[in-house]
C-alpha cells in the first residue's frame, strides 16, 4: 500500500442514504478470483441500461464526474454485505475517499485496508457538500481534517492505528505478524 | 464494577494483546469459514507472500455462492451447467484448498452446504468461540452463543496467516424479547419487526444480545434466522446466550466435544450468560405477542409491514425511490400483490423447520397458475432430512421445484436469478435493488408467507392456511 497523507480532489455527489454494496458492486459481478477490473462495473445497475448503454443521467455518466477522486454520499453509505468487492470497485474506478454522516462498520473496515478512505463529518458539513457538488476539497489525513474551498475546515474520527498505516503505508498484518509469540502462547494456553 | 454481558466474556477470553489508544485488539479466532467467493483474492496474497494457512483445523471450507442448484457431482458435469466465471470460481477454490492442505466440503460432498448452515449442523460452530466468515451473515452462529461476524477478504487473509484479527471493541445493544408469538407468526418476523423498529443502521458499532422472556421459548434454528439477519440492523453479531436448548441441539453432532470434553465444555459453556448486572450500551424491546407476520415493501430490510398493513409514505427521495423500483404505492394495501416468484432457502430460512412450515402450507394444494416456486435446502444433510420425511414429494406435487443446496436465488450468483421486473417473495435476506438479479423487485418474508404467496399468486397472510 502506498502511503496517503492528503487526497485533493473535486466532489461527485450522489445525494441518496443506504447505499448498499449491491448497488456498489453487483454480486454477478463478484464471480472473478482476482480484484482488478471491478471499476468498469462500479455502480453498474444505476450506470447502464439493459443493453449496456450509459444512463445519461447518472451521476457518474456526467462529463463533470470525470476525474474527481471524492465522492460524497447520503447517511450509512456501504451498508449490507462484507465483500471487499466493493472498496476494491470505487478504487478502481479511480475513487480515493467516500464522505457521509455515517459509513457502515465492514465497509469501512475494508476501504482503510486497502487505502480507501471512509470519511465521516457532521451534519451542516455534509449538508453544505451534498448542496456544493464539484467543489474542490481537501482531505488530510495527519490532521484529521477536511479543508473545504473557502477555508473552513472540519474534523473526522479516524482510527489511530488506521492513520498510522495510511500514513506510512502499512498492512496490518506485519503487526500481527510481529506478535506470533503471544499468538503462540495464547493458543498454548486456551487450546 | 458492573457485571459482564455474554459479549463481554467471550471477547475477553480470546484477546491475545488488549487494546489501547494507539493499537486494535488482537483477537484470536477459533473457527473460520470460508468459501469460493470471498477467498480467493485472500489465497493469492499468502501465495505472494510466501504465507501458510497457519491452523488448517480451525478453518473450515466449502462452496455455496457460485454453485448450481441443480445435481452436479463432477467438474464435467459443472462445465456443462454452470456459466463460465463461476465454475472457474469453483475450480480455484479446489486448487486453493489442494494447496493449502485445507478440506474442502464441494461437489458431491456429503457435508456440503451454505457456510452458515453446514457449521452450527456439524456441530463445528459452539457457545463462547469467536467465529469468522468473508460472509456477512457470519452473525448467524450467535445463536449458540458464539461471537461471530462477518470480514472482508483482507481479513480473510489476516486469519489464514495468523489465526487473528485486529479489532476495536464494538458497543452493546440489548434487544429485549418479551411475550409469546401468535399462530402464523415466525422468527423471520421477529427479526424483520426488530429491523423495522431500530432502523437498518440501529445497530451499527453494536453487538446484539437478544434477551428477554421469549428467548427460551424460541428453537436453536430459529434463533439462527434471528441472529442471521443483525447485519441487516447494521449490527455485526447478535448473539443468544447458550442454555439447555444449545446443549440438547450441539450432543452428539460429529464436531461437538464428546465424553469428558463434553463435560468440561458444558461448564465453561454455563458460566457465558450475561451476568444479571451486565450493562448495555444501547438497549430496545420488541413485544412479540403484538406481531403479525411481516412483509418488505421497498429497497432495504427496514422498510417492512404487517402483512395486513399499508404501505405508508414519507416524502424524502430514497423512498420514492424504493416505491418507484418497487412498482407501489403509498397508501395501498401489499397483500393481494400479483407475484411471479417464491424463493423459499438461503441462510436465513433454509433449515429443516422451515422447511416443514412451507411443506405444511404447500400440502394437498397448488402453487398457483404462472408462479414458479423454488424450495433449496441449506445443505446435503437437510436435503437427505426432508427427503427422509418425504418433503420433496410435497413440494412437487404442489408444483415446486426441489433443488441441490446453495445460496441460489438469495443473491443470485449461481444461475439461478429473479428476471427484470418481476416480483418475487422471498425468504432471504436482502430485498436491495437488483439482489436477486438485475431490475429483480423482492419481497422478504418468513417461509409461511412465502409458501402461502406462491399458492394464492398474490402477497398473501399465511395465518388463513394455519389452523
Amino acid at each position: 500500500m502506498e502511503p496517503i497523507n492528503k487526497i485533493i480532489s473535486r466532489t461527485v455527489v450522489l445525494p441518496l442514504d443506504d447505499v448498499d454494496t449491491d448497488q456498489i458492486i453487483p454480486a454477478r459481478f463478484l464471480r472473478t478470483i482476482v480484484r482488478a477490473g471491478l471499476g468498469e462495473n462500479l455502480f453498474a445497475d444505476w450506470r447502464y441500461d439493459q443493453d449496456g448503454t450509459e444512463i445519461a443521467d447518472f451521476v457518474l455518466n456526467k462529463p463533470e464526474a470525470s476525474g474527481a477522486e471524492i465522492l460524497v454520499a447520503g447517511r450509512n453509505f456501504g451498508c449490507g454485505s462484507s465483500r471487499e468487492h466493493a472498496p476494491w470497485a470505487l478504487l478502481d474506478y479511480g475513487f480515493r475517499a467516500v464522505i457521509s454522516t455515517e459509513i457502515a462498520d465492514i465497509f469501512r473496515s475494508n476501504a482503510l485496508k486497502n487505502g480507501f478512505l471512509p470519511i465521516v463529518v457532521d451534519s451542516k458539513t455534509h449538508n453544505w457538500l451534498l448542496a456544493n457538488p464539484g467543489v474542490k476539497i481537501s482531505l488530510d489525513i495527519e490532521s484529521s481534517t477536511l479543508i473545504l474551498p473557502d477555508g473552513h475546515s472540519a474534523s473526522f474520527p479516524l482510527e489511530s492505528f488506521s492513520q498510522y498505516c495510511l500514513l506510512n503505508g502499512i498492512d496490518e498484518l506485519g503487526f500481527l505478524m510481529d506478535n506470533s509469540a503471544a499468538i503462540d502462547a495464547h493458543e498454548e494456553q486456551a487450546h | 464494577m458492573s457485571g459482564r454481558s455474554l459479549f463481554d466474556k467471550v471477547w475477553e477470553q480470546h484477546v491475545v494483546l488488549p487494546e489501547n489508544a494507539d493499537t486494535p485488539a488482537i483477537l484470536y479466532i477459533d473457527l473460520h469459514l470460508i468459501h469460493e467467493v470471498t477467498s480467493p483474492q485472500a489465497f493469492d496474497l499468502l501465495r505472494a507472500n510466501g504465507i501458510k494457512v497457519r491452523r488448517p483445523d480451525l478453518t473450515l471450507s466449502t462452496m455455496d455462492h457460485s454453485t448450481p442448484t441443480v445435481p452436479v457431482s463432477t467438474l464435467k458435469e459443472l462445465k456443462i451447467v454452470a456459466e463460465p466465471e463461476a465454475f472457474n470460481q469453483i475450480v480455484q477454490m479446489e486448487k486453493n484448498c489442494a494447496e493449502f492442505g485445507l478440506k474442502l466440503r464441494g461437489l458431491g460432498n456429503p457435508e456440503r452446504g451454505i457456510v452458515h448452515v453446514i457449521a452450527p449442523e456439524l456441530g463445528a460452530t459452539q457457545p463462547g468461540k469467536t467465529i469468522v466468515c468473508g460472509d456477512s451473515h457470519t452473525s448467524t452462529h450467535g445463536a449458540l452463543g458464539a461471537l461471530a461476524f462477518g470480514i472482508g477478504t483482507t481479513e480473510v487473509y489476516h486469519v489464514l496467516a495468523t489465526q487473528c484479527l485486529l479489532q476495536r471493541k464494538p458497543k452493546t445493544f440489548s434487544v429485549n424479547l418479551d411475550g409469546q408469538l401468535q399462530p402464523g407468526v415466525t422468527a423471520k418476523d421477529i427479526i424483520l419487526g426488530i429491523i423495522g423498529e431500530i432502523g437498518i443502521n440501529g445497530g451499527t458499532g453494536h453487538a446484539i444480545e437478544y434477551r428477554g422472556e421469549t428467548v427460551k421459548q424460541l428453537s436453536i434454528e430459529e434463533r439462527m434466522t434471528i441472529c442471521n439477519m443483525a447485519i441487516e440492523g447494521g449490527a455485526r453479531t447478535g448473539m443468544f446466550a447458550p442454555d439447555d436448548a444449545t446443549y440438547e441441539y450441539l450432543d452428539g453432532r460429529s464436531q461437538a466435544p464428546q465424553g469428558d470434553a463434553w463435560d468440561h465444555a458444558l461448564k465453561r459453556w454455563r458460566a457465558l450468560p450475561s451476568d444479571d448486572d451486565a450493562q448495555f450500551d444501547k438497549e430496545a424491546t420488541l413485544d412479540v405477542s403484538k406481531l403479525r407476520p411481516m412483509v418488505t415493501f421497498g429497497t432495504n430490510p427496514g422498510m417492512v409491514i404487517p402483512i395486513d398493513g399499508t404501505i405508508p409514505s414519507a416524502s424524502d427521495k430514497g423512498f420514492s425511490k424504493a416505491l418507484d423500483y418497487m412498482q407501489l404505492e403509498a397508501g395501498k394495501p401489499l397483500a393481494g400483490t400479483p407475484v411471479d416468484i417464491v424463493f423459499i432457502g438461503s441462510c436465513t430460512n433454509s433449515r429443516l423447520s422451515d422447511l416443514r412450515a412451507a411443506a405444511n402450507v404447500f400440502s394437498g394444494r397448488k402453487v398457483a397458475e404462472g408462479v414458479r416456486a423454488l424450495v433449496v435446502p441449506g445443505s446435503a444433510q437437510i436435503k437427505r432430512e426432508a427427503e427422509a420425511e418425504g418433503l420433496p414429494e410435497i413440494f412437487k406435487a404442489a408444483g415446486a421445484e426441489w433443488r441441490e443446496p446453495g445460496c441460489s436465488m438469495c443473491l443470485a450468483m449461481n444461475g439461478d436469478f429473479v428476471p427484470e421486473g418481476k416480483l418475487s417473495v422471498s425468504t432471504s435476506n436482502r430485498n436491495f435493488e437488483g439482489r436477486q438479479g438485475k431490475g429483480a423487485r423482492t419481497i422478504l418474508a418468513s417461509p409461511l408467507t412465502a409458501a402461502a404467496s406462491a399458492i394464492n399468486g398474490v402477497v398473501s397472510d399465511p395465518r388463513t392456511f394455519i389452523s
